[in-house]
């Protein structure tokens, strides 16, 4: 049964918890948790991932201002209620990430976001390590039993020590590293305690806590339970430790895909994805000062105008008192102005296969650090897709952080077969996603083209190129770069590169300023 | 903001904690960069630190806390009379925070109403004499980093817009925060802090386990916990307002700036700013362990403080500085 009702009861018991992240798509069962939650906690004060300071604090309502000559603000939308709903919270920009993230810290309000992210788009960190719960919401709706009843709950509520330690362990054990994590953890098992009018913390009560708050967060796998091998297990439950009792409610919480959950966020960094990454390429809000002018097609910024003609509202009133109201002129009239500069985004696709020979591979990290420190310079944003063996593999999603980028390049191991096609495919999809975001993908692949495996994972060579040129010719019009790491330059990898109209280099010949002069070709188109 | 957790009760974080009290005991040490994991204590830790400072004298009704009545902007207007006794002023600069927010601009309110040119100031007038605390400050917007690099470093405000030509004092220390995963920080900016400080959860299972104890009692029974830590932040603020009122008479004998300067030369760091910044930690720190000279003792204590953001470095350079200013202490210095 779903958690939600019980969690919509602990959050209107205690705002301190911070909210719930509900992750899954827009849908009944979406809608039937949302209803859980406004029974629970009131109306629903909507959010928009995008929005700027003053719809969230509240501006200068221009047509009061104006019709009584003082300044009247509108109150913002975090004045009106404090139950908040932010859907497609993980397109949140980060300035909206941290104002909501103040917000929540004064304990005023409680945050419910609807995370429609697919693969690694999600909440950002900040948002998500304040909020105490997530669920992700089933793919059908099913029945949420009714939220609890508030009953009468007692004052002040107890944490034995030997509880407290064992939260707190168990979040090590977890790799929840951010103390925000067993903190709320044992805030929940305050709320269980006193909803259930208890005056102390039971070990029920953080087991239970310890489901709902810590596994989702869990970074680790904890170790498996050791094999009943011997005959005596049953004396074992008497005997058995709460920690374990805990662990065990854990273990029973953590989703069945939880390996490829664990592997994504590890591709993320320990610390999960920071609003960094998610930061939107296409920073289309920089505004610029509004500009003079009359008659244009922007936008009016009414602000600036107003500034404008203040000062001389009282010499203009003298020449016409008979008009009422601010007194304008054309000249007065401010353009508001953006500047719009699209993020670059390089993707790195490496070739780590066997064939690619461990002395080259050398080289082609080489050549990508060369590009790193260049994408530096520039502060492009760079991502790493690495393929080998039987798959292609995203090792980081695009970021600014060089730091990390060269960290997870040196660490890539090398061997196994050629997926070439399977790399193009991932470049390709990580360049979608880029593009979706207001960013300009550069494909940057370093290979030596001798690609085996099909896609369908068949070793077959004719197949495997087949695959290549045909995932190639669906990357067209996107930028792309070919640097050929093999010792002789390959035919098959001249053709890639006149399919995507890319430039082809073999990189025994391609010294630093080509390729650096390659790379700023490709991104300049 | 009712009262923010003890600094005193911050649990380990040495480093971060140090860097704190010297920009408190010497405000020129020029501020503090502070980069680490999520929910290390960060915020928690300037926001405390700012509750622990002595209150400043401030001219009522000034709009930039000055000391003195002849330090008051001339354009300020509703001066008080006298003074009055101010918390140390903490200001948050938002990301997303407009350029007029944080310098200041024209009164719409005043313009509209009076039809007069006022200024209305903005964060950088309230931070003066105080801190101005900027959280993500590796995510902050280009145009606001680019005004706080001329603030920070001339101390004073300059707007000329919209037919205003105000300037006021701005002086403050300038606290960052940041996660280095998210994104790396302009080196300009980075120049700019005098201290820089890793901070990283704690290891230890124990340690752990006091951080989310005290924090747990902070939020369940705040006046008690308030009570109990009382006492050791007063003994910290006395501390800080002796080693304030000793930082004149600490002596800097020749030796020591030898030292320093033959360190920063070993280190390559750029210009002159890290030997004046590392003199300047040394002397706070002497003068905050209540010793009368700088010695190799505090060099050695501060000088990963003040150096490791300075050295020149490869941008893909793993984060090793920590190690390698070591190593030139060990090697400049003596073990």
């Amino acid at each position: 049964m779903s958690p939600l009702p019980l969690i919509a009861a602990l959050l209107r018991a205690d705002p301190g918890l911070g909210g719930v992240v509900l992750r899954g798509r827009a849908g009944p069962a979406q809608t039937a948790a949302l209803d859980v939650c406004a029974s629970a906690l009131g109306p629903l004060t909507a959010l928009h991932p995008a929005m700027g300071p003053e719809a969230l604090d509240g501006e200068v309502d221009a047509a009061a201002s104006l019709a009584s000559g003082r300044v009247i603000r509108t109150a913002g939308l975090l004045a009106r209620g404090p139950v908040l709903r932010l859907p497609s919270a993980e397109r949140t920009t980060p300035w909206l990430a941290a104002r909501l993230a103040r917000h929540l810290d004064g304990c005023r309000s409680v945050l419910i976001a609807v995370d429609e992210g697919i693969d690694a788009e999600a909440l950002p960190q900040a948002l998500a390590a304040r909020c105490a719960f997530h669920l992700t919401l089933p793919d059908r709706a099913e029945p949420l039993g009714p939220v609890p009843p508030e009953g009468d709950p007692p004052a002040t509520v107890t944490v034995p020590e030997a509880l407290l330690s064992e939260i707190v362990t168990l979040a090590a054990t977890l790799g929840v590293d951010d103390p925000r994590g067993a903190m709320l953890a044992l805030r929940a098992a305050r709320g269980l305690a006193a909803l259930a009018g208890r005056t102390a913390v039971t070990l029920e009560d953080a087991s239970r806590a310890a489901e709902l708050v810590l596994a989702p967060r869990a970074t680790r796998l904890p170790e498996p339970p050791p094999e009943a091998s011997d005959p005596e297990a049953p004396s074992e439950t008497e005997t058995r430790l709460p920690e374990d009792i805990l662990l065990d409610a854990v273990r029973a919480a953590l989703p069945t895909d939880i390996l490829a959950q664990l592997a994504r966020r590890a591709a993320r960094g320990a610390t999960g994805q920071g609003s960094g990454a998610k930061r939107r390429g296409n920073r289309r809000g920089r505004p610029l000062p509004a500009r003079a002018g009359g008659a244009g097609n922007g936008r009016i910024d009414l602000v600036a105008t107003l500034r404008a003609a203040a000062p001389w509202q009282t010499i203009r009133r003298r020449a016409a008192p008979e008009r009422r109201g601010p007194i304008f002129r054309q000249d007065d009239l401010r353009h508001r102005r953006f500047e719009e500069t699209s993020d670059r985004l390089l993707i790195f696709t490496v070739d780590a296969s066997g064939s690619a020979a461990l002395a080259r591979l050398a080289e082609a990290k080489g050549a990508v650090e060369l590009l790193l420190s260049q994408a530096y310079s520039r502060r492009d944003h760079v991502a790493l897709v690495a393929f080998r063996g039987t798959g292609a593999e995203a090792l980081l999603p695009p970021t600014r952080s060089l730091v990390q980028t060269k960290r997870r390049l040196a660490a890539l191991p090398g061997g196994g077969a050629t997926p070439l096609a399977h790399g193009l495919r991932e470049a390709r999809t990580m360049a979608v996603t880029a593009r979706r975001k207001g960013m300009t993908p550069t494909i940057v692949l370093l290979t030596d083209g001798r690609g085996n495996v099909a896609l369908d994972g068949t070793r077959d060579r004719a197949q495997a190129a087949e695959d290549a040129q045909r995932v190639a010719r669906g990357l067209r019009g996107t930028d792309a770069i070919i640097l050929d790491t093999g010792a002789r330059p390959s035919p098959t990898l001249r053709r890639l590169a006149e399919t995507l109209d890319a430039p082809y280099l073999p990189l025994p010949r391609a010294d630093a300023q080509r390729l650096s002069q390659a790379v700023d070709a490709a991104c300049a188109s | 903001m009712t009262h923010p957790f003890p600094f005193s009760a911050i649990v380990g974080q040495d480093g971060m904690k140090t860097a704190m009290i010297l920009t408190a005991v010497d405000p020129t040490i020029g501020g503090v960069l502070v980069f680490g994991d999520r929910g290390t204590g960060k915020s928690t830790a300037v926001r405390a630190l700012a509750a622990l400072l002595p209150p400043i004298e401030a001219v009522r009704g000034c709009p930039v806390n000055s000391a003195r009545r002849a330090d008051c902007p001339d354009w300020a207007t509703d001066l008080g009379k006298g003074t009055h006794s101010i918390a140390t002023p903490v200001v948050d600069l938002p990301l997303g925070v407009s350029e007029d927010r944080v310098t200041g601009a024209l009164d719409i309110e005043r313009a509209l109403t009076l039809g007069e040119k006022a200024f209305q100031p903005g964060l950088l007038a309230a931070a003066n004499r105080g801190y101005l605390y900027i959280d993500e400050v590796n995510l902050l917007e280009d145009h606001i980093v680019d005004l706080l690099l001329d603030v920070a470093q001339s101390g004073e405000n300059v707007v000329e817009r919209e037919g205003l030509s105000i300037r006021h004092a701005a002086r403050f220390v300038l606290v960052g925060s940041g996660n280095p995963e998210e994104g790396e920080l302009r080196p300009q900016l980075l120049d700019r802090f005098g201290l820089s400080v890793d901070v990283a959860s704690p290891k230890d299972i124990d340690d752990r386990i006091e951080v989310i104890r005290r924090r747990d009692a902070y939020e369940t029974d705040r006046t008690a916990f308030l009570l109990r830590w009382q006492a050791e932040d007063a003994a910290l603020r006395a501390r800080i307002v002796a080693a304030r009122k000793a930082l004149r008479a600490v002596d800097t004998p020749e030796a020591a700036l030898r030292d320093i300067a033959g360190l920063c030369l070993a280190l390559g760091s750029d210009g002159l700013r890290g030997e004046l910044v590392l003199l300047r930690a040394a002397r706070a720190f002497a003068a905050f362990r209540d010793d009368t000279a700088v010695t190799r003792t505090h060099i050695r204590a501060v000088a990963p403080l003040a150096l490791r953001h300075r050295l020149r470095r490869d941008p893909l350079d793993e984060a090793g500085s920590d190690t390698r200013v070591e190593r030139v202490i060990e090697a400049e210095l003596g073990a």
